[in-house]
This record gives structure tokens, sequence and C-alpha cells, in this order.
């Protein structure tokens, strides 16, 4: 790991800027382009070059297995929330305008938001369950062998 | 005003334009070029150089705007990043044993490095191995 010094401090100083840039996609979507999958992807990469260049265990005591596949299940939960809730006041699902009757727009915008970070929080658990399903195999060829 | 307004157009233009070459320049060196440290070597340095440039061009057609702020984040981003990217595909490719031409002096001092370690170590396995 002393041949990877220079990707382990650039990777140090790159997984700030990349979660803040992912919530900044995220809660700009609904103005620009951008929105719940472009910011699942970029919060997801943060996670899954922290895993590259400093190892598997590291990034899981971080963001351990169990609360990505929570994360995944809640997320979902939060888009299909969001309708049901306004299938609870006596409206059609996901008619976000229900959520506030005086003023539409504004109950157009929280539910946005909320479908669009149920998105979010899919988007970006379920690529870093894949990033570990990968990495988390036994390598076929070991190091000696090569 | 218009004669400055004039000067900072041609000034943009003009590191637009050169920008553009740069990575043009970039793109037929790594098209053209013999072997792979040649070709590393024409896409790091053109690209690094071009993506300055059209920044600042760029920069300076936005003026004192939001758009200005954000084009100098991502000419940070990507200062930062092309280098790096650029280190870690020659830093695999040396140490998988992947030398330029000319350079066995590199090779033999590499192999000493390597049996050191081994000695230090006094395992079979090879420090330079696995770090890919």
């Amino acid at each position: 790991m002393r041949h990877h010094l220079l990707l382990r401090v650039i990777t140090k100083l790159l997984v700030g800027p990349i979660l803040i840039f992912a919530l900044y996609v995220q809660f700009h979507g609904e103005y620009s382009p951008g929105g719940g999958f472009q910011a699942g992807a970029i919060f997801a990469v943060a996670f899954i070059l922290f895993g590259i260049v400093f190892g598997l265990d590291k990034v899981q005591e971080v963001f351990p297995p169990w609360l990505v596949h929570k994360l995944s299940a809640v997320g979902v939960l939060l888009y299909a929330g969001t309708g049901v809730y306004s299938l609870m006041l006596n409206s059609t699902y996901l008619n976000y305008s229900s959520f506030s009757p005086s003023n539409p727009i504004s109950g157009q915008h929280w539910g946005i938001i909320l479908v669009e970070l149920g998105v979010g929080i899919t988007v970006a658990s379920v690529m870093v369950a894949i990033y570990y399903a990968f990495a988390a195999r036994p390598p076929v060829i070991n190091d000696e062998e090569w | 005003m218009s004669i400055l307004n004039l000067v900072f157009e041609i000034f943009s233009w003009v590191a637009i334009l050169l920008g553009s070459a740069f990575m043009v320049i970039g793109a037929i060196g790594t098209l053209r070029f013999p072997d792979f440290w040649s070709r590393v070597h024409a896409v790091s340095v053109a690209d690094s150089a071009g993506m300055l440039l059209l920044t600042l061009g760029m920069c300076i057609q936005g003026g004192f705007t939001l758009v200005t702020v954000k084009l100098i984040i991502i000419g940070i981003f990507l200062f930062i990043t092309g280098p790096t990217a650029t280190h870690a595909v020659a830093n695999a490719a040396l140490v998988s044993g992947f030398l330029p031409k000319g350079a066995d002096r590199f090779r033999r001092k590499i192999v000493i490095a390597d049996n050191a370690a081994k000695k230090a170590k006094k395992k079979k396995r090879s420090p330079l191995k696995g770090m890919l």
C-alpha cells in the first residue's frame, strides 16, 4: 500500500466534494437538470472510490452491508409512501397537489423532493451493494500466482 | 469600455482556440504515437494544458457570475483528477513490468529493490507483486 500514497491522498481530498456534489444534484433536481438517479450514482461513486483505494473492510466500517440492504428498501418505501399519503388525502396515487390544496405548487415541490430522495437513496445503496457483492468474492488467482 | 470588451473577447477566444488545438494535438498523439509511454505522455500533458486554457477562456466569457465559479471548481477538480488518473495508469504499467525502450537500467534497479525486500522480509512474496 506504500506504493499507492498519491492515490490515497487524492482520494481523501476528493471523497468529501463528491458527496457534496451528489447532495447538490439531489436537492437541485426540481429546478435544473439532475435528480435522484444521478445523485444516487454520484453518491455511490464516492463510496466505491473509497473502497477501491482503501480496501473493502475500511469502506464497510463506514457503510456496513446491513445498512446498505436496509436503505435500498427504505428508498422504495419512501417513494411508495408518498403515493399512499396522497391516497390517504382522498386523491389519486402520487398526486402531489393534494399535499397542500391551498398552494398546489408548494405541494408539488414537496412531493418531487420526497420522491427524488427515495430514488436517490435506493440507487446509491443498490450500487454500493452491487460493488460489495463483486468486491467480496474471493480472488480467482492469488497474488503469488501472477 | 468597448475597447476593453474587445480585448477580453479576443483574449478569451485565443485561449479557447489554443485549448482546442491542444486537445486535438493530444488526441492525434494518442492515436499516432508508437508505444504506451509516449501515448500516455501526449494525452496527459496536452489534456491538462488544453483543459486549463478552455476553462480560462470560458471564465472570461462568463464574467462575474455563478457560471464562472462553477467553471473554476470544475477546473480545479480536473486539474487534480487528470494527472492522478495518468499516474495510476502509468504506475500500474510500470509495476507490472512494462518498461519504456532503453530502460534496462531501471529494470535492474527494480530487481535489486525486489531482492532486498525479499531478504528483509524473508518471505516468498514479492513486494512489487500484488500492488496492482
